[in-house]
């Protein structure tokens, strides 16, 4: 196992100008929530520029990792729940949600999985990325520590992870 | 020589049950504690579900999620028999929305939370929580798998548990995914899901004794965040995946994720078509317990392998005529099998779809 690309976006960068810097079409970003646009965004920077991008493929995994996990759209759900229960934002209050937007917009039909740990540990998450392998049509993967701790305050670092 | 990863104990606590035994022949009888809640957690329209009346905390500074993850905990470890002291065992959680109904009033981590109970349990090592949306008790049992394949632990103790509140029901009916009736999976009138309360837990080991977990797979849709590939797509990924080495002439049955909403059953159907399974008798367990979301795929599994350990296939309550565009083989009443081994499947929200292949030991 190997990282063959990582990135990070900063805390509070403002991701709407991340998204035309880059030059994305792909307008259901606007609908995703915080954790969703930065694992959106991490997966764009990180795959920009590949030239078999969009063909589906099941040989790829997408794991991401966080300990607060959905909880800033849960805060933004629970405003919502008395009166108008927002359909829109309880979607988003899952939080593997992010893996199935970067696998929807990449056809990646390998493993999507979310864990939760209750601190930053690379050890024990490169140990789960490590295990992910063991799926023998898993030869690569999407993997990112992404920790949403409010709308503007987060450590997003993103990897490619090759077998 | 590779390890056998295998369910050396278990344990389970339903609105039907407080032990495995009882939650099997609650489902064996097809009784069911899903009713109509018309203020239950404040929610201004009535809803069906299968809820625990009885919701008191363990002593000590615990939530009732808590306390539901550390009973059914320890029933597991009981029955396994082990030492959850160890720096060889390590714990998994798997809960979708854990404690949620204190938002903005106390701590709702779900690590903090899978922490508690490790710690209740004296257990050194960090827990894991896997939140994959329905699937998370199946994935959960698959990183427990895959962890026991590592060498480093002799254990690994999986629990799912999922409790339900005023954030997780208003969100299914801002959906409309919920029934106004008790659920009816696969059948042509099923219009929907019922939540449900559950605690589940199973102590994997290396035993030549008891159900394998023989082989486990996820695959994603890659298709919508919020409803599944009209082709089955992931499902049948999952499964081809699972069926690579497996013996289909000795699969006793199928438990699928069954959860009564149009889109779900009917996708399922055409995984298992498509999988060649069409004549495998399947029987779903919502009926009985409600989507129990991250207790489901820890919970249905438990009741799958007293079935097969009793050659039982079990109803499917609810369901009456088959409703799906492929002839699969839902069983309505509860009746005989043979075979040694059974599939147990799930899809959620994510695209996210699980499959799990059991297979039957030795006797103790």
């Amino acid at each position: 196992m190997r990282i063959a690309r990582s990135i990070d976006i900063p805390s509070g960068a403002t991701l709407s100008n991340l998204y035309r810097e880059h030059k994305i079409e792909y307008p259901k970003f606007f609908k995703m929530d915080t954790l969703c646009k930065l694992g959106f965004l991490a997966s764009e920077l990180l795959l920009e520029g590949d030239a078999d991008r969009f063909e589906p493929r099941e040989d790829r995994a997408v794991l991401m990792f966080s300990r607060n996990g959905c909880m800033t759209n849960d805060i933004n759900y629970e405003k919502t729940m008395a009166d108008y229960p927002s359909p829109s934002l309880f979607v988003y209050t899952l939080p593997n949600i992010i893996t199935g937007e970067v696998a929807i917009r990449n056809k990646y039909k390998g493993e999507t999985s979310a864990f939760l740990l209750e601190e930053y540990d690379e050890g024990r998450m490169w140990a789960v990325v490590e295990e992910a392998f063991q799926d023998s049509v898993t030869t690569s993967a999407i993997v990112g520590w992404i920790d949403c701790r409010s709308e503007s305050e987060w450590t997003c670092k993103a990897y490619l992870i090759e077998r | 020589m590779k390890k056998r990863v295998a369910c050396i104990g278990y344990g389970a606590l339903t609105p039907v049950g407080i032990t495995p035994a009882d939650c099997y022949n609650a489902a064996a009888q097809g009784r069911s504690a899903i009713t109509l809640h018309k203020s239950t957690f404040g929610c201004a329209n009535a809803f069906v579900a299968s809820l625990f009346e009885d919701r008191i905390a363990i002593a000590g500074n615990y939530t009732f999620f808590d306390s539901l993850i550390i009973r059914a905990a320890a029933q597991a470890i009981d029955s396994a028999g082990i030492d959850p002291a160890s720096d060889r065992v390590a714990f998994i959680l798997s809960t979708i929305k854990g404690n949620i109904e204190f938002i903005g009033k106390q701590d709702i981590s779900l690590p903090d939370s899978a922490a508690r109970m490790a710690r209740y349990f004296n257990n050194p090592n960090p827990a894991t929580v896997v939140s994959n949306a329905c699937i998370s008790g199946l994935a959960a049992l698959v990183q427990g798998r895959r962890m026991m394949l590592t060498g480093r632990y002799d254990y690994v103790v999986v629990v799912g548990a999922e409790v339900q509140s005023q954030f997780i029901v208003s969100g299914f009916q801002s959906l409309k995914a919920l029934s106004e009736k008790p659920c009816k999976p696969f059948d042509a009138s099923r219009d929907g899901l019922n939540l449900g309360e559950a605690a589940a837990a199973i102590v994997l080991g290396d035993s030549a004794i008891g159900w394998e977990l023989a082989e486990g797979a996820i695959r994603n849709d890659a298709n919508h965040i919020s409803g599944p590939s009209r082709t089955g797509e992931g499902s049948y990924n999952a499964l081809r995946y699972v069926l690579r080495e497996a013996d289909i002439n000795d699969l006793s049955f199928i438990n699928p994720h069954g959860t009564a909403t149009m889109y779900n059953d009917e996708m399922e159907a055409i995984a298992i078509d498509r999988a060649g399974l069409a004549n495998i008798p399947i029987f779903a367990l919502k009926g009985c317990f409600g989507h129990t979301m991250g207790a489901a795929g820890i919970l249905e599994s438990i009741i799958s392998m007293i079935a097969c350990d009793n050659k039982t296939i079990l109803p499917t309550k609810g369901f009456e005529m088959l409703g799906v565009s492929v002839p699969v083989q839902v069983s309505a009443a509860k009746r005989s099998c043979s075979g040694s081994s059974f599939i147990k499947l799930l899809s959620g929200f994510g695209g996210v779809n699980g499959a799990l292949l059991f297979k039957k030991g030795g006797q103790a």
